[in-house]
Parts: C-alpha cells; structure tokens; sequence
C-alpha cells in the first residue's frame, strides 16, 4: 500500500476563545470492499480509515466514525473554540489495526 | 434493430452490474443496517424525527462521485449520521462532536454511486432528532466497478 501520510492545517497561534478552522487529510486509497481486481474478478478486501479522533489535552473535540463511502485520502474540517495553550493530537484508525497520528501546538497571543 | 456486439458486452456488463448491487456484496456485521431506515433507526434508537434545522451543503450536480464535497451543520447537535440512499451500502459517516468543538459542523468528501438522496440525521444536545434529505445528481458513479 501506498505510503499513508497525515496532513493536518491548524493555526499555530490564536487567542483564547477564538473559534479556529482546523482541516485535516490522510493520504489512504479507502478501499471500499466493492471494487474488483480487473485482472482476477476477485474483490479487493475492504481496507479504509474507520474512525477519526482529534483531541486537544486529552479532550475530545471531533470524532468520526467512517464507512467505505468516505473518499479515498478522507478529508475532514471541523471548528475548534480554543481554550488555551495546548496540543491538539489527531488520530486515524486503519481497518488493519494501526493508527496514524499527529499533533500540533496551538500557542496563545 | 439489430445487436451489435458492443451494445451485447455493454448489456451484459449491465446485468453484471445490477447483481452485485443486488447481492449488496454482503456487507460487515459493524455496518449491517441494510436500508436508510434501519440505519436511522439503529442511530436514533426508534426515537421520531423532525424535518429540518439542520444545513446539509452538497452540490446539486456531482460530476465526479468518487469525491463529493458535503457540509453538514446543526446548531447544537451533538452527533451528526450522514448516509446515502442509493450506494450499496447507506452509511457514509458520523459525526460526534465535543465541547470545545466551537460549531457542530463539518465537512468532508464522499462516494456517491449514482444519483440520490443524501440524508443527514442530528441527534440534538436534548436528546431529540431532526432529519434533512438533499438529491445529488451524479454524472459519473463512485464505486468502482
């Protein structure tokens, strides 16, 4: 497979109280289970990113439970009300049992 | 009119087609609610559901299923269920949102396997649930094939 890469746009800085965009991507092909092997007929195993977690200090801000009809590279935006200095740490769950993550500093001022 | 060979694959890819979504291609047991209805039931718990109050943004006309923007935003929401009425399989995702999520809003890409209803559910902080369909016409089908 592909190598898997997290991407993820957050604000380095914002005050407190600011509502923040944050966007995130993971290349991941999503195999759906559905699609065939062209060659062979056989079906390709369901392989695809099926819950997202993004948490700042430890509390959960927004989380998605993904099925097969996400698009492939699944993209998620979402808003934030920042309540102060922090790490927001980001997780994708891979049908396969691993789990990529990222994190990112938000700093006050 | 005569058969011509081409249009004699194209049927039989046709009928091909028709049987796989037809089987439905057994899906996992963690996705097992068939039709749109038994997904909202499994997600509201039975619970009624009004029309409305939620903002559901997808293009009217999709050119590419494989990625379809969608927005979704209901004000005090604490989880949003989006699903496709016509895919093979109606769950597309769910949304939980926390409290320092500043608006329960989100937006994300989906697979759209042909023209269709999208469906979002929102089970609202006081435990009631609103509903919105919108049609997506779709050009070209997202499911590979």
């Amino acid at each position: 497979m592909a190598k898997v890469k997290p991407r993820v746009k957050v604000p380095r800085k914002a005050e407190v109280g600011e509502v923040i965009t944050i966007k995130t991507l993971i290349s991941h092909p999503m195999e759906s289970g559905q699609r065939k092997d062209k060659k062979t007929g056989e079906l390709i195993p369901r392989q695809i990113i099926n819950r997202f977690v993004a948490s700042f200090e430890g509390e959960t801000v927004f989380e998605a439970a993904v099925e097969p009809a996400v698009s492939a590279n699944p993209y998620f935006s979402f808003d934030m009300t920042v309540p102060g200095p922090g790490t927001l740490a980001f997780e994708w769950h891979d049908d396969d049992g691993s789990v990529y993550a990222q994190e990112k500093k938000i700093k006050i001022g | 009119m005569t058969m011509t060979r081409r249009d004699f694959t194209r049927l039989g890819l046709g009928a091909a087609a028709v049987a796989a979504t037809g089987l439905g291609l057994a899906p996992r047991p963690a996705e097992a609610a068939g039709t749109v209805e038994e997904a909202i039931a499994a997600f509201t718990g039975g619970a009624e559901t009004t029309e409305g109050g939620i903002d559901l943004g997808a293009p009217e006309i999709a050119e590419n299923g494989n990625t379809v923007p969608i927005e979704v935003a209901a004000e005090g929401a604490a989880a949003i269920m989006l699903l496709a009425s016509g895919n093979p399989s109606p769950g597309v995702a769910t949304f939980r949102f926390g409290k320092l999520a500043a608006a329960s809003a989100a937006s994300t890409r989906i697979r759209l396997a042909q023209t269709q209803d999208i469906v979002a559910v929102a089970e609202m902080k006081d435990g009631s649930f609103r509903k919105v369909s919108r049609t997506v016409k779709v050009t070209i089908g997202g499911c590979g094939g």
